[in-house]
């Protein structure tokens, strides 16, 4: 059943949380200080990456600019992810007090957000919020009486390209460009949005800054494990009885979380989207954390009735229309890895060739200009190796000669 | 009446300018209305853009080509898009499809012939616990049924 905003609960995004709360303790600090408590509190970027927060904010906050940016990513486009539909439709209090808190800290006057096509229907809503926020000077000139703290948010509208989820394309799409990576470095925090230093933080990121802001650094550490602090929005998807949004601390098993939502009768659990990684029932005792099973949070669950190579062909196609073109390991890349699975699907692949194609995944990884091609081939070569012989012999049922 | 419609198009391309500037950022918003209103950026839209904004046209369509809801090419006046990522394919996307497609008589990626609708696919609308998902215009529907589905395209104007 789809879950209702009251009964959702968790150890940090999802406790009691006040509009304004967030910016009132921060506006009472000092820039240093917001910083030291982030690097205190250890958070990671949630987008999937896991960079360092503070260490993103205090470059943006060193760069020496007229004009500074901070952007909410909300593309959120990582087949089977939800969370910041949730966090941006029940709790737009928490991503923008975030915003104002990072404009605050790193100098910016300008916030935007990066709304996703397919969230249209979110943008009215989020306005009219930033409109009782400026009502409330929570936005605006001096806010909350803060002299010279001039801070506002914006929102634009991406048009469908799941690439302008990687920042720097994201950077390029607002510029009104084809949302094609940037080589980097240079990197946005010194230059990004129109040149300007700029700092582009996950919604979930954002969401979880103005609880640690109010409750502290060590009570964020608290949660979670030693290099994975706090918690974690999980989008929780296919097979298995309560689907949905979960707040659950880091260091949390899949055998756990499949407990959680009442699966059963598991083959295979996708974590990280489309660009993550397939883990086979053997690995179910892994740990959902930045140092064992990474995710930005997408987790799509596969019974024991599912077929494998069509989930991978279902992924390899996303891939290549979504891939940007503008490098050959993944434009071309993504392409053969399709073939490879429809050779698969049709009996009549060799099993070097796909061997290869493995190698060429491999190669994509290191070889692709930016996040998409470096982790499309994810799927490909986990789910190759944690059910080969599902894969490899297809065509006679998945036995490898046995039956 | 050509000249006409083309004159409303170069005036609300004018405003729209006046509204968010000819900064090059402005680009995709502006576009984004234009699709919005039109289904499509024509040829001679995307010219006026340009020379507001002081680009070359070829800069404009560059962009149009390269985002999926953009079209230079007139569309069906409702697009349909189908979720087509794997939660909803395990929760009975194709069923959905092929009922639609019968019902329109079309395939995905085509525009009916009365120019009511045009169907595609959607790569992951967001709406994974709440599977099958599809798109009407800028609303979304969730748990689908294939009959539910064709009643909510019927209903459609």
């Amino acid at each position: 059943m789809e879950i209702k905003k009251l009964e959702r609960n968790g150890k940090i995004i999802f406790s009691e949380y006040k509009r304004g709360g967030g910016i009132i303790k921060a506006l009472s600090m000092k820039r240093d200080e917001i910083l030291f408590e982030l690097k205190d509190s250890k958070l990671k970027g949630r987008g999937g990456a896991g960079f360092p927060t503070s260490t993103k904010w205090m470059l943006t906050a060193a760069s020496i600019s007229d004009e500074k940016y901070i952007i909410c990513n909300a593309d959120e486009g990582e087949p089977g992810t939800f969370k910041d539909r949730v966090l941006l439709s029940e709790y737009p209090e928490l991503v923008f007090d975030g915003m104002v808190i990072g404009g605050y800290t790193i100098g910016a006057k300008l916030g935007i957000v990066y709304l996703r096509g397919e969230y249209e229907y979110l943008q009215k809503p989020l306005e009219d919020y930033l409109n009782e926020m400026r009502e409330d000077n929570l936005l605006g000139k001096n806010i909350l009486g803060k002299e010279g703290f001039d801070f506002d948010i914006e929102i634009f509208l991406g048009s469908g390209a799941y690439v302008c989820g990687e920042e720097t394309a994201l950077i390029e799409s607002l510029e009104g460009n084809r949302g094609e990576a940037r080589n980097r470095p240079p990197y946005p925090v010194n230059t990004g949005y129109n040149g300007k230093p700029t700092s582009v933080n996950n919604v979930e990121t954002l969401a979880t800054i103005p609880h640690i802001i109010l409750k502290g650094a060590e009570w964020f550490r608290n949660t979670g494990t030693d290099k994975s602090s706090g918690s974690k929005l999980f989008s929780i998807s296919g097979d298995c009885d309560k689907p949905g949004v979960y707040e659950l601390p880091w260091g949390t098993t899949i055998n756990e979380l499949l407990d959680l939502v009442e699966a059963k009768n598991i083959k295979a659990v996708q974590i990280g989207g489309a660009s993550g990684f397939c883990y086979p029932k053997s690995q179910f005792d892994r740990k959902l954390a930045y140092e064992d099973a990474a995710t930005g949070g997408s987790i799509i669950i596969f019974n024991e009735n599912r077929n494998m190579v069509s989930v991978l062909k279902n992924f390899m196609e996303f891939f290549v229309e979504e891939s940007c073109g503008q490098c050959t390991p993944c434009r071309i890349g993504n392409t053969k890895l399709l073939e490879g699975v429809k050779q698969i699907e049709k009996g009549v692949h060799t099993f070097s060739y796909i061997n290869k194609l493995r190698d060429l995944g491999k190669t994509m990884q290191v070889a692709s200009k930016c996040g998409l091609g470096q982790s499309s081939p994810n799927a490909f070569i986990s789910i190759l190796d944690n059910f080969k012989d599902e894969v490899l012999n297809y065509n006679n049922g998945g036995a490898n000669g046995r039956n | 009446m050509f000249v006409e419609e083309k004159t409303s198009l170069a005036v609300e391309i004018e405003s729209l300018v006046k509204k968010y500037g000819n900064d090059r950022s402005a680009l995709l918003t502006i576009l984004h209305e234009i699709q919005k209103q039109h289904r499509y950026i024509s040829d001679y839209a995307q010219q006026e853009i340009a020379r507001h904004l002081n680009i070359h046209p070829v800069e404009v369509y560059s962009v149009i080509s390269f985002y999926a809801f953009l079209n230079s090419e007139p569309k069906g006046r409702n697009i349909v898009r189908i979720c087509r990522t794997v939660s909803c394919e395990m929760k009975g996307k194709e069923a959905l499809e092929k009922a639609i497609e019968r019902e329109l008589g079309i395939r995905i990626g085509e525009t009916t012939k009365d120019k009511k609708f045009t169907v595609e696919y959607a790569n992951c609308l967001g709406l994974c616990d709440v599977a099958p998902a599809m798109s009407i215009n800028d609303r979304v529907y969730t748990r689908l049924t294939p009959e539910k589905a064709v009643q909510l395209l019927n209903e459609v104007k």
